[in-house]
This record gives C-alpha cells, sequence and structure tokens, in this order.
C-alpha cells in the first residue's frame, strides 16, 4: 500500500509495518519518557500537547477578560488583591493603570485568536483526527510536526515572557496597527514588549505552516484504500480547508511583520509619516510611509484568520451532530462546496475591516457585495445542521449539547455580520461594542464550543476514559447562557454608540445608563470564567480517573478512528490498516443503527 | 515473497502519485510565493502614494542574474548524473551549485553596498528600502537552499552505504529551481517598477 512506502525513513514508525508478524502489538520499538511524552513524533501525543498547551492560554487569556472586566464593571472600585498579586506599577491603589488595561485587551486578543482558537483548535483536531480518519499511520512528516509543536511552544514561551517586561507586553491591541506599534516612544507598551509580540508571532507563523503543510500533504497523499476525497469526514474538509488558508495567509502577515520591524529597528518608514511625539516633543524625521499599507497586509490574514478559527469547529460540530442526531449530515457535498467558496471568499474580503480608513468608496462597495456573499454558503451550512437535526434520534450527550450550541451563537453572530458587512451602516458601527459584541459570538463563543464539542466527543478516544457528565452539562448551560448574557447586552451599548478600547467610561455622561449593564456584564464573565475552570478540574481529572472506556466505538460512530483500538500506539492499527467501503454518514440506513466506514457494501448498495 | 510482492505493488503505486514530501515542497512553494507576493503587491500601492522614490539598480545583478541562471542549469545536471549513476559527476555538479549559490549571495551583497554608496539608506519608504527588505529576504531563502545542500553533502559523505534514493535531489532541484525563478520574477519587477 502507498501509505506504508510513503512512511518509509522515519524507523519509528516503520517498525510498526513488521507488527503484524508479531503479537505485541504496535509498540514494538522501545519509547522513552522523553520519546513517549516530551519529543514525541506521535500525532496524537502532538495532539495532546497542543491541547494541553492552548488550555493553559486559555486559562490565562481568560483571566485576563476578567480582569479587565473588572474594571468595565467597577471603575471607581478599589479592589486591593489586584495591587497586592500585580504591584503598583500595574494597580496601583487596587485600580488598573491605564497602561496595563490596554496591555490585558491587547494580549486577550492576541491569545485567544492565535494561542487558543488557531494553535489550541486546529493544532490539536488536525493533528489528532486526520492520520486516524483519513487511516493513516502518522502524519506525512512526523518531524515536521513534532517541529510544528516545539515552534507553537518557543512561540508561547516567548509571549509568555513578554507578559514581564518591565515596560510590559504589547498593548496597541491585538491587531498592532502602526505608528502606535512602531515607535517606542509613543508608549510603553511600543518597547521591548512589541519586540518580543513580533519574534513571537514570527515563531507562530512557522509552526502553523509547518503543520499545515503537513496537514495538506497527509490528506491529499495519506489516506487509506478506498478513502476517496468523497468519503471524508467533514472534520477532515474542514481542517484541509483551514490548512490551505493558513498556508495561503500567514506568510503575508509576516511580510506586514518584518516591515514593521524595519520601522522599528532600522529607521525605513514604510509605515511612518509626518508624526509628532507628544511624550518627547519630538518631530520624527519619516516621511512618504501608509499605516493603511500595514492594515492592508495585516487584514489579509487577519479575515482568513477568522475562518481559520470557524472552519474546523464547523466540522468538529458537523460530525458531532451527524452522530448523535442518528442521520446522515443533511447536504454533504453542499457542506464541502460551503466551506470551499468560504475559503475562496476569505480572501476576498479582508477591506471590510477598513471601510473607515478613507478607502475609495466604490471599492468598499466591491467589499460590500463580497463580503455579504459570504452569508449564501454560511446559511447553507446552517440549513444543513437544523435539517441534520430535522427528526433525528438526538442523543443529547454533553459533546451534541455543545455542537447545538454552536448553531445557536454561530446564527446569532452571523446575523450581526450582515449589519457590519454594509460600508455605510459601518460608520456609525465600527469600533463600537456592536463589534466587540458580533466577532465575539461569531467567531470566539462558537469557535470555542465547538472546541468544546470536539474534546467531549474525542476524550474517549484520546485518553480511554469519558468524562464526567454532570459536569459537562453544568458546563454547558452556564457557557451557554453566560456567553449570551455577556455578548447581547454589547449590541444595545454598541448601537448607542459606546465604542470600545476605553477603560472608563464613567465622564461620558451619555453613556453612564449603561453603568448598571456593565456591572451586570462583568459579574457574569466572572461566572462563566469560574465554570470554565470546572472543566478544566473534569478534563485532568478525568484523564485519570474518569470512567474507562470499555468498548472500541462507544458513540456507535462510522468513521475510521474508531476501529483503532481503545488506546492506539504509534502507528494507530496493529495489523493492517482498515479498508474504507463507504462514506462516513451511513447513518439509520436500511434498518441498521450504522454502517462502519469498513463494511463493505451490501448486494443491494451502490457505491457512494 | 508476500513482502517483495507489496514492495513492487508500493512502487507500482508511488508511479502513479507524486511522492508527499514533493508535494510539502509544492505547498511550501505556494506559501513563500504569497509571502513575496504581500510585499510586492505593498510596493505597488505605496508606489502611488506621494514622496515614492526609486534607486537605478546597479549592473552587478545581471551578473548575479547570469549566476543563479547557471547554477539552476547545474543542479538539473546534478539530477541527471544522479539517476545515471555518474556519482563522481553528480558531486562535484553539486559542489559547483554550492558555490554559484554562494557567488549570488556574494554578489547581491556588492550590489546592496553600491546601492548604498550612491546614498540610498535604510531612511524612507521608496523603491530602495523595499529593494533591500525583500531582496534580502530572497538572498536568504536562497542562503537557505545553501544550507540544504551542505546538509545532503555531510550525509553523502558521512555514509557507506550507496543510496540510490533520488528523492532528496529532486525536493533540492525544484526548491532551486524556484528561488531562481522568484529572483527574475523580482528582477523584472524591480526593472519596471524604476
Amino acid at each position: 500500500m502507498s501509505n506504508e512506502a510513503t512512511l518509509h525513513g522515519h524507523p519509528e514508525v516503520v517498525t510498526t509495518h513488521d507488527a503484524h508478524h508479531d503479537e505485541h502489538g504496535v509498540h514494538h520499538h522501545k519509547e522513552t519518557f522523553i520519546t513517549k511524552y516530551v519529543f514525541s513524533q506521535d500525532h496524537k501525543m502532538i495532539s495532546k500537547q497542543f491541547l494541553i498547551t492552548g488550555m493553559i492560554w486559555a486559562i490565562i487569556g481568560g483571566l485576563m477578560s476578567v480582569l479587565f472586566r473588572l474594571q468595565l464593571g467597577y471603575p471607581d472600585a478599589h479592589f486591593q488583591f489586584l495591587e497586592d498579586l500585580l504591584g503598583s506599577k500595574w494597580a496601583k491603589g487596587g485600580q488598573i493603570q491605564p497602561e496595563f488595561y490596554y496591555a490585558l485587551v491587547t494580549m486577550h486578543g492576541t491569545i485567544l485568536v492565535f494561542f487558543v482558537l488557531t494553535g489550541g483548535l486546529s493544532g490539536t483536531f488536525a493533528n489528532f483526527l486526520i492520520p486516524l480518519q483519513i487511516g493513516a499511520r502518522d502524519m506525512a512528516s512526523p518531524l515536521m510536526n513534532m517541529l510544528s509543536y516545539w515552534f507553537f511552544l518557543l512561540s508561547s514561551v516567548i509571549m509568555f515572557c513578554s507578559l514581564f517586561v518591565e515596560t510590559g507586553p504589547a498593548s496597541g491591541g491585538w491587531t498592532t496597527y502602526p505608528p502606535l506599534s512602531a515607535l517606542g516612544d509613543a508608549s510603553d507598551g511600543s518597547k521591548t514588549g512589541m519586540d518580543l509580540w513580533i519574534v513571537a508571532m514570527a515563531m507562530f507563523v512557522v509552526s502553523s505552516l509547518l503543520g499545515n503543510l503537513n496537514y495538506i500533504s497527509t490528506i491529499l497523499n495519506l489516506r487509506t484504500k478506498g478513502m476517496s476525497m468523497t468519503r471524508l469526514p467533514l472534520t477532515v474538509w474542514a481542517l484541509f480547508f483551514t490548512a490551505i488558508l493558513g498556508v495561503l495567509s500567514f506568510p503575508v502577515l509576516l511580510s506586514g511583520l518584518i516591515l514593521l520591524l524595519f520601522d522599528r529597528h532600522a529607521g525605513t518608514s514604510f509605515y511612518l509619516s509626518d508624526i509628532f511625539i507628544a511624550s518627547t516633543q519630538k518631530a520624527l524625521p519619516n516621511e512618504g510611509g501608509s499605516a493603511i499599507l500595514y492594515q492592508h497586509l495585516f487584514w489579509f490574514l487577519g479575515h482568513p484568520e477568522v475562518y481559520i478559527i470557524i472552519l474546523p469547529a464547523m466540522g468538529l460540530v458537523s460530525e458531532v451532530m451527524s452522530i448523535n442526531a442518528r442521520k446522515p449530515i443533511f447536504g454533504y457535498m453542499a457542506m464541502v462546496g460551503s466551506m470551499f467558496a468560504i475559503a475562496i471568499l476569505a480572501f476576498l474580503v479582508w477591506a471590510h475591516h477598513m471601510f473607515v480608513t478613507g478607502l475609495n468608496p466604490f471599492l468598499g462597495s466591491v467589499f460590500v457585495l463580497l463580503t455579504l456573499l459570504i452569508a449564501v454558503p454560511s446559511a447553507i451550512k446552517v440549513f444543513n445542521w437544523l435539517t441534520t437535526l430535522w427528526r433525528g434520534n438526538i442523543r443529547f450527550t454533553p459533546a451534541m449539547l455543545f455542537a447545538i450550541g454552536f448553531v445557536s451563537t454561530f446564527i446569532s453572530g452571523g446575523l450581526t455580520g450582515i449589519f457590519l458587512g454594509n460600508s455605510t451602516l459601518d460608520i456609525s458601527l465600527h469600533d463600537t461594542y456592536f463589534v466587540i459584541a458580533h466577532f465575539h459570538i461569531v467567531m470566539g463563543v462558537s469557535g470555542i464550543l465547538g472546541m468544546f464539542a470536539g474534546i467531549y466527543h474525542w476524550f474517549p478516544k484520546m485518553y480511554g476514559r469519558y468524562m464526567n457528565n454532570t459536569l459537562a452539562y453544568i458546563h454547558f448551560w452556564v457557557t451557554l447562557i453566560g456567553a449570551y448574557l455577556i455578548f447581547w447586552p454589547m449590541h444595545y451599548e454598541g448601537l448607542a454608540g459606546m465604542p470600545r478600547r476605553y477603560m472608563d467610561y464613567s465622564n461620558w455622561v451619555q453613556f453612564n445608563q449603561f453603568g448598571g449593564l456593565n456591572q451586570f456584564i462583568s459579574t457574569v464573565a466572572i461566572i462563566t470564567f469560574a465554570v470554565q475552570l470546572l472543566f478544566v478540574f473534569n478534563f485532568f481529572y478525568s484523564i485519570f480517573k474518569g470512567r474507562r472506556v470499555m468498548s472500541r466505538n462507544p458513540w456507535n460512530a462510522t468513521t475510521l478512528e474508531w476501529t483503532a483500538p481503545i488506546r492506539p500506539g504509534h502507528g494507530n492499527w496493529p495489523g493492517e490498516i482498515p479498508e474504507v467501503h463507504r462514506w462516513p454518514y451511513d447513518y439509520a440506513k436500511d434498518g441498521a443503527d450504522f454502517i462502519p466506514q469498513t463494511e463493505p457494501l451490501g448486494s443491494h448498495e451502490s457505491a457512494h | 515473497m508476500i513482502r517483495s510482492m507489496e514492495v513492487t505493488q508500493t512502487v507500482n503505486d508511488q508511479r502513479k502519485k507524486i511522492h508527499p514530501h514533493k508535494f510539502t515542497l509544492w505547498v511550501a512553494i505556494g506559501s513563500i510565493i504569497m509571502m513575496f507576493a504581500g510585499l510586492t503587491s505593498a510596493v505597488v500601492v505605496k508606489k502611488e502614494q506621494p514622496g515614492w522614490t526609486t534607486a537605478s539598480i546597479p549592473r552587478v545583478f545581471w551578473y548575479s542574474t547570469a549566476v543563479i541562471l547557471v547554477s539552476s542549469l547545474t543542479i538539473q545536471m546534478a539530477v541527471k548524473a544522479f539517476r545515471d549513476r555518474e556519482m563522481l559527476k553528480y558531486r562535484s555538479l553539486l559542489t559547483t551549485t554550492t558555490v554559484l549559490g554562494l557567488l549570488f549571495v556574494l554578489l547581491q551583497w556588492i550590489g546592496f553596498r553600491q546601492i548604498w554608496e550612491s546614498g540610498i539608506t535604510l531612511h524612507g519608504s521608496g523603491g530602495g528600502q523595499f529593494f533591500y527588505v525583500i531582496v534580502g529576504l530572497h538572498a536568504l531563502h536562497v542562503l537557505g537552499g545553501i544550507a540544504a545542500l551542505l546538509i545532503m553533502f555531510v550525509r553523502m559523505l558521512a555514509t557507506n552505504l550507496r543510496n540510490y534514493n533520488s528523492i532528496p535531489i529532486e525536493l533540492m532541484s525544484s526548491y532551486w529551481h524556484f528561488v531562481d525563478l522568484l529572483w527574475l520574477y523580482l528582477f523584472i519587477f524591480f526593472m519596471i517598477i524604476h
């Protein structure tokens, strides 16, 4: 089989080749603690490394949002414990200082967008699911895969260190627009912290490229016998499009950051022109630069980035939903087609982030049209999810609840996207809380709900144990209700014109009416964050003490990962790789509850 | 018996499909193209704005172009020599390619010095500054290729085994042709811009 041959040159995997000659299974070669848990080239271990690193980041990033919500809800209060914990530079008298507030929101965005919902989400599930679901022993290049994680960790360590720099981490917003981000004299957050931010992001781009190249190559080259592209589970399709988006958009971010680095340290003025810095009372010699140029380069990544976040979640949700509705996914080819359309449109809409930068209004109208076109594939997907649920024999497992929650937030967040995609409405809505509400619901909350669906569903495959259901149900309901209570009211604040990126609105009489509402949002945010810790507890407790999985296929699913042993070794299947005979969604067919992909076609069936 | 049959079948399957490492390289090349597309489109956008300055391209870049074109030829000949099992010829062609690669980077450096001495430093945001950044990044990619060539050399010398797996040299030559073509694109691009 071509599968086996392509793995030659990776001695670790090749040993699995001989495994079917003896009964020891795949753990033929000797594994030490270091090769098994640290420098592992096994895609399953790498996926767990991504997941746990991502979870640590999620806790840090979430905690940051709690801190700045304390400030937004209670701008006048003195929280003595903050000064005790963070020192008087950042929280003098128990009040969050302006520089610290901006550092918090910047790092919250950076961490959640890149380190949790890109690295943590596609890093985890692409690594875990691609080889297992397409029937491969490992990735096309396990070494590159390992390097991808280690670059991610290096990037994480650099970003984490930047939190402890004397002048603080980057604080010009997660988009790090110049001129602010290019001039160390302009703010403390643009000094060392900004350099570390750029270096960390460069490492992140390297990590993401190494990973994505591997994902694409593995999906296209290492599928098992019979696994045609149209027999791939939707998770794999989604991860495939995600990887393509990553490969084509991250390098452009890198170009933008390289030019930014030159502006910061080499005296060029690609982004800088006619600047007078108040703090130093100096006029800068830089001439002829264009700050808008950076925005173009940034958003050429930045917009595909939101699809890099949401596509894997869509794939996970489609799979979980079909399994737990005990029905084939509705409109498989429409699902693939709409993801393809989203991937194409992702590259053609970046300027909708820049409607108010003086963009030519005619050009703006083109981008409005292209942006609103995204509603079509999105609506197709939503329709297909709802019709998959329709008259299904639904099992409300925690994963299923999160999947349904995803559809809910994707609809409500997607609808406000139609508001914001109009350049005329954007004149009044841009940079208000309406934008915050929109992208948090449609990208942040939906992304994380999809990720939770994936974790709860594949946890038994990852660790051979179940997570606790009661804690999971509490986690789901508080998270979903909490997310709506936090972000729904922000729409009203945004429509009233309340701008984002301010730390204190109390002198702004127009928005005093929202004082109570802000306190409410902050309180809910703290409760919702606390419940995430319950999830973290459930996760780690279940790894060691959870109920054991006793059968290979606990969810009665059709896909290949459930044909592997309960705790697969490196190489995934101890004998031959299973052969595939049908598509992955044969549920409730011909009186059978489900028919695994490995089951040959019956005499009365035609090939899918 | 069964194993040997499997191997034959493997080889047959291999002929039909592109090798996954080659495929990975092609996607990686796509990714590098996006990076330079981002940078050169930045130049196109920037050129239309007030305060744009240009720098003349010294003649030495014509020489470096010739050098990298010749190196593409030598690496292609190296691939052929490898396929014909003419290992001595293969080694000398690979060495030539490495030396030509280094010469290319050196010539680029000399070109940079000449532009620098004509008074165009990093201060500003015109064609000269973009030239430094973009051509510099390209030179880094060439250096990456040279590093890979050196690794191939060390591996070849470190083992006494005869290895007739042509995949590494094919990967190497594809990448080398790519940086060659990338340079041609950048050269023509900057000729038009200036």
